[in-house]
């Protein structure tokens, strides 16, 4: 079930340059139904910005009630949500979408999750839930260089971690790609999140293997009404698009047009 | 006593507040959060007699106190709608207002004979204002003898009475109020969405890929009070009024301007439960002002 719940923050940090992490208590935990899904977060409280901003869940602890979002500070909107401080609440609707299947990756399989820039956040959850029930994890992150690279610790406490920068300031240099052609086609699914280039990339690698794909895209309402957040289908039936925030933004690799 | 029930021309309204069309869907996603029996009424999507896909993405960007969106009215087409989307709203005891768009006079026409025929569909939402499709939509709103022509003819196959949403991209809407009532429509609702563009700011280019959109939210409150304010003054038909609500406070103000009854859409996104927490707070609002019944308020403005 969709709650609007108001959240309280319980911690709010900087981790690297602009990327933040927000831990929020509230009852809209208790909903949520898979890693992948998202939040539909007001910024403030005035209608100056007056949508509600997308964000990923990156952690989910329920006995806690609390969620972890990490996001980017970059537009007016997320600059203010980053003014929030501990013990103040935020206005949250979710949790919106379907997410990663874990029921895809059997136990003791190999899974790859891929994830890049600010795509990556989701994965985290993923990889817990799968490495909790006897999936192998293996990551590859992406990042624009070493100062926007995040829980790259916490990714390595759950399984094997490559680190990847366009200019090579952290881990490996150049793209996710030139990590996944060293690492070889012996896994059972992956999963993956990120730009649209990097998706297709991707896909266009793994194309005989199973994998599911998270899309983004500039939202209204966030639950399936004002049609903003469509994406282009292969499939030339009526279902030509199809909606990110109500119908993904998980999609099997193969269903949007990318 | 209902203080806040409203009568109109085929909607007996329980209360004056409805979702706008474009911003609920067909009422599906906003029934998982309120029973949709609380509504006045419900304005849905609008319906074209083919399945549209509409314009490609981006299709929204925030702007400052509202929104610019070119959805394209992307819809399932007319079949659809009067086999799935219709019988499901039966379920709620609620009017349904159909928003009939289309690309030339006979889509229209052809569209609103049917839909006007489902048991639920109440009244009309003669749709010439649409400002996102490149043919029919807005071409029909800016021309008074062309809207009058338009609403005629709609007029006179519809089963149910005819309110057509105006455009506020003109440079006198009174003509086009009047002109429309001349066409024989039984009411009027506005505004639609204004003209707008917004830029990336590393590219210079327009965020949305249609380049303009409908500029919506509380941004354009005062120009909506403004145009109701003045065709209130010049047809003798009722009005709904619309653009930028998002308080109780707001639908008194649309009120006393002159509409009988008012539409919620932005604000939706926002705050899904905006139309029953609105819908809550009116009684208080009434004893505040000292008022008994809501339609006491229609006009104020106006009154010496």
């Amino acid at each position: 079930m969709i709650l609007q719940d108001i959240m309280v923050v319980q911690s709010h940090k900087e981790l690297a340059h602009n990327i933040f992490e927000l831990k929020l208590t509230g009852k809209l935990v208790k909903e949520i139904e898979s890693p992948g899904q998202f939040v539909h977060v007001r910024v403030s409280d005035s209608y100056d910005m007056l949508l509600r901003r997308p964000i990923s869940i990156a952690s989910i602890d329920e006995d806690a009630s609390e969620i972890t979002l990490l996001y980017r500070a970059e537009g007016d909107g997320t600059k203010a949500l980053s003014k929030k401080r501990e013990g103040d609440t935020v206005d949250v609707l979710g949790p919106l979408g379907i997410g990663f299947p874990v029921e895809e990756t059997a136990a003791g399989e190999t899974a790859f999750l891929i994830g890049g820039g600010i795509g990556v956040p989701p994965l985290y959850e993923l990889s817990k839930q799968l490495t909790a029930k006897g999936v192998t994890c293996v990551h590859v992150l992406g990042f624009q260089s070493e100062n926007v690279v995040f829980y790259e610790e916490e990714f390595k406490a759950l399984g094997e971690t490559h680190i990847v920068t366009v200019d090579g300031s952290a881990g490996t240099q150049g793209f996710v790609t030139n990590v996944m052609a060293k690492l070889g086609n012996d896994f059972a699914t992956y999963y993956s999140c990120g730009p649209m280039a990097m998706l297709n990339a991707v896909q266009i690698a793994y194309q005989d293997k199973k994998g599911f794909l998270s899309f983004e895209q500039r939202m209204g309402c966030g639950v399936g009404a004002c049609f903003a957040c469509v994406c282009e289908t292969t499939d030339k039936s009526d279902k030509a698009y199809i909606k990110v925030c109500s119908d993904g933004p998980v999609f099997p690799a193969g269903v949007v047009k990318i | 006593m209902n203080r806040l029930s409203v009568d109109l021309p085929g909607l007996q309204l329980k209360n004056p507040i409805m979702p706008a069309s474009g911003c609920f869907g067909f009422g599906q996603e906003y029934s998982k959060f309120y029973d949709l029996s609380l509504l006045g009424a419900i304005m849905i999507k609008a319906t074209t007699w083919e399945t549209r896909l509409g314009n490609p993405t981006p299709r929204v960007a925030e702007t400052a106190s509202g929104m610019l969106n070119a959805i394209g009215l992307q819809n399932p087409g007319l079949k659809s709608v009067m086999e799935g989307e219709l019988p499901w709203l039966e379920q709620y005891d609620v009017p349904i207002i159909a928003n009939v768009a289309g690309t030339e006079t006979a889509d229209y026409v052809e569209v609103a004979k049917m839909i006007s025929t489902a048991p639920n569909v109440k009244a009309l939402e003669l749709n010439i204002s649409c400002p996102n499709v490149k043919e029919g939509g807005i071409t029909f709103g800016v021309d008074p003898v062309i809207a009058k022509e338009l609403t005629a003819a709609v007029k006179a196959v519809s089963n149910v009475p005819v309110y057509v949403k105006l455009s506020p991209n003109v440079t006198d809407i009174k003509k086009v109020a009047i002109a429309v009532e001349e066409g024989g429509a039984d009411g009027i609702t506005m505004i639609n969405t204004l003209l707008g563009m917004r830029l990336d700011e590393k590219t210079g280019k327009p965020v949305i890929a249609n380049k303009t959109g409908g500029l919506s939210g509380p941004a354009i409150k005062p120009v909506a009070i403004k145009m109701v304010h003045e065709v209130f003054q010049v047809v003798n038909i009722p009005i709904i009024g619309m653009g930028g609500i998002t308080s109780t406070q707001d639908v008194i103000d649309f009120l006393s301007v002159g509409a009988s009854a008012v539409a919620v859409g932005t604000a939706n996104f926002v705050n899904p439960f905006i139309c029953p927490t609105i819908i809550d707070e009116l009684p208080a609002k009434l004893d505040e002002l000292g008022i008994n019944h809501i339609s006491e308020l229609i006009g104020r403005s106006h009154r010496p």
